[in-house]
């Protein structure tokens, strides 16, 4: 169960502590996250919503390594990531997270196979292995028979589909979504639902996803808020961050 | 290997520009290869002059003759290995620009000073023992798809009158730069038909050292030898001379290096804004490459590997073109005797092509190796 407390035992899959993050702009200091804690389970799916600007996707940017806290500490599966260099960043990134995003962000001039088959370049698979997980990944996500279009050839939901197929090829400790069905229309957005549900029970993954969406958000297991950098449950409308009750 | 797709894709996603950056590199190696053509063909006897020969001129000017009689002084000094001579003609075939070098030489020595020209025995021994006889180089003679045994008219300048030739020999260089335009005939018949004011000289001579280290003292011997004489001389080593012949065009390597330079950094402009525009509109791919795993020294090198990639395409294909229009033969009737790219010139130009690729994908690929995620993403 999802604790935003800080109140996780050690076998939360991810746990945050006091995370925190500014940004200068201007000369001027802009507290993005504030004491944040997060302890979330294995195979649990957690929706973020909060306006713009609320610190959302930095926090998904945090908890994937792509971007370092102004202060506290995530661990993951174990690994403090935290202090980890760019470089050990980069392989543990590899190795541990599936991103999704808004605008797909597939290389166009690669085919959905190519560009699900980027992640498993960098590992040590053979041609015909990589080739066995690549189909896996695509049939997983109901695109056997478009593997060999090119980006411009799908239509959005389905590059939302290479994406997911992408980001759960090499079989991630958790998959990260930051608004994966923003720019997709309802039916789209609603098959991209189900996929994510799909593997949530079928396959056991951990995923965490910003929506803005509040049907979207409502088939998460938990819907967290964040506003003004402050984590709030949803359910039960409590400040459980430094900040205390509201 | 298995990133070659990824190279290969990004290489040929804008065609058109890929096409006009490959050519930008084809035309300034293109042109790159012809000044080296042009270079060669002004100092390519430079290059190739023996070290261990010296020539023998008239201290006033190479126009002027010197007197048959010198031979024999010059083969007595100490260190001398070999003495031959020979006098400029500069007659005409046919036309006035069907231009290429005609010596009356020396039938004795000359083969001794330069072994460098292969002819078959049998056709030196025709040639020596025909008065009217001739040799051509196997340039000349595919030029004018001359055979042994022709006839051969060649009308005199200064010496008028038309000089009828019995192709006896045709000689080949042993070495790619050596000279093979060259028509010979014996210097005997030469100094058999000149008019009387004329007999008994010789336009140069070329000696052969026992030790190219004596160069120096030799060539002081002989001017020594010869000082306060009506004919005085001025002896320089082959190398020397011929470096001397090539000053009177300009200082050819100088503006050649000058235009280079010009063509290359423009190159490198061209090519560095064009990886600029290339990297930057790839902003969003390059931070999802790195999201899902690829280092930053990937990233570098990825942009790099195309860069390089796009420069050695160009430059093979502008040095291959060059080398093709080098075998199509010296375009000038003769004039530029050198006229071939030289395997050192076109592993230069590869190797500036990779300098000048890399220093255009340096600054975009540092770039790219710095790009920060979020910011990338944030942007697309």
């Amino acid at each position: 169960m999802v604790r935003v407390d800080g109140s996780g035992g050690p076998n939360s899959l991810i746990q945050a502590r006091g995370l925190g993050k500014n940004y200068s702009r201007g000369g001027e200091q802009i507290q993005v996250l504030q004491a944040l804690n997060l302890d979330v389970e294995e195979g649990e799916f957690i929706a973020f919503m909060g306006p713009s600007g609320s610190g959302k996707t930095t926090l998904l940017n945090l908890l994937g390594g792509l971007d370092v806290p102004s202060a506290g500490s995530i661990t993951v599966a174990g690994d403090e990531i935290t202090h980890m260099s760019r470089s050990r960043l980069t392989q543990w990134r590899a190795r541990h997270v599936g991103f999704v995003f808004q605008m797909y962000n597939l290389i166009p001039v690669l085919t959905a196979f190519q560009n699900v088959e980027l992640p498993l370049l960098l590992t040590n698979l053979s041609k015909a292995q990589r080739r066995k997980h690549v189909e896996t990944a695509l049939g997983v996500v109901g695109l056997s028979d478009r593997m060999h279009h090119f980006p411009r050839q799908l239509s959005g939901g389905q590059e939302q589909r290479v994406t997911i197929a992408r980001a759960i090829v090499s079989d991630p400790t958790f998959l990260l979504c930051d608004e994966p069905t923003g720019d997709l229309d309802r039916k789209s957005a609603d098959e991209i639902m189900e996929l994510i549900l799909r593997l949530v029970k079928e396959y056991k993954k951990t995923v965490l996803m910003v929506t803005h969406d509040p049907v979207v958000a409502a088939r998460a297991d938990t819907t967290l808020h964040l506003e003004k950098g402050v984590l709030v449950e949803a359910d039960r409308l409590q400040v459980v961050s430094s900040g205390g009750a509201r | 290997m298995k990133f070659l797709g990824l190279i290969r894709a990004n290489l040929f996603r804008k065609k058109i520009r890929f096409i006009l950056t490959i050519g930008s590199f084809a035309v300034a190696l293109f042109l790159f290869g012809i000044l080296a053509v042009v270079r060669v063909a002004f100092s390519g006897g430079v290059d190739i002059a023996g070290a261990d020969r010296l020539v023998v001129i008239n201290r006033t000017s190479i126009i002027q003759p010197l007197p048959f009689a010198y031979a024999n002084k010059i083969k007595r000094i100490p260190g001398v290995k070999e003495i031959t001579y020979a006098n400029w003609f500069g007659g005409v075939y046919q036309d006035e620009r069907n231009f290429f070098p005609q010596f009356a030489m020396d039938v004795d020595n000359w083969r001794k000073v330069y072994p460098e020209f292969a002819i078959p025995e049998e056709q030196w021994q025709n040639f020596v023992n025909d008065r009217q006889g001739a040799i051509a180089g196997a340039a000349t003679a595919k030029r004018f798809g001359w055979k042994v045994g022709d006839r051969i008219p060649i009308k005199g300048t200064f010496l008028g009158g038309v000089w009828e030739f019995n192709l006896d020999g045709i000689y080949h260089g042993t070495r790619q730069a050596d000279d093979e335009t060259q028509f010979w005939f014996q210097w005997k018949r030469y100094d058999e038909q000149v008019p009387a004011q004329y007999k008994g000289h010789v336009g140069w001579y070329t000696v052969k050292l026992e030790h190219p280290d004596d160069s120096l003292r030799i060539s002081k011997a002989i001017d020594g030898e010869f000082a306060n004489s009506p004919f005085e001389t001025h002896t320089d080593t082959e190398k020397a001379f011929a470096a001397g012949w090539v000053k009177q065009f300009g200082n050819i390597q100088s503006l050649i290096m000058w235009i280079g330079g010009v063509v290359f950094f423009t190159l490198l402009l061209v090519t560095g804004n064009t990886m600029a525009i290339a990297v930057r509109e790839r902003t969003g791919e390059l931070a999802v490459l790195k999201a899902v795993g690829y280092s930053d020294r990937f990233v570098l090198l990825f942009v790099l590997c195309e860069s390089l990639l796009i420069a050695v395409f160009g430059g093979a294909l502008g040095l291959g073109l060059a080398k093709l229009f080098t075998l199509g033969g010296d375009p000038t009737r003769g004039l530029l005797p050198f006229f071939f790219l030289p395997g050192k010139a076109i592993l230069a130009g590869l190797g500036v092509t990779l300098a000048v690729g890399a220093a255009s994908g340096l600054i975009p690929a540092i770039g790219a190796m710095r790009l920060r995620v979020v910011d990338a993403l944030r942007r697309v």
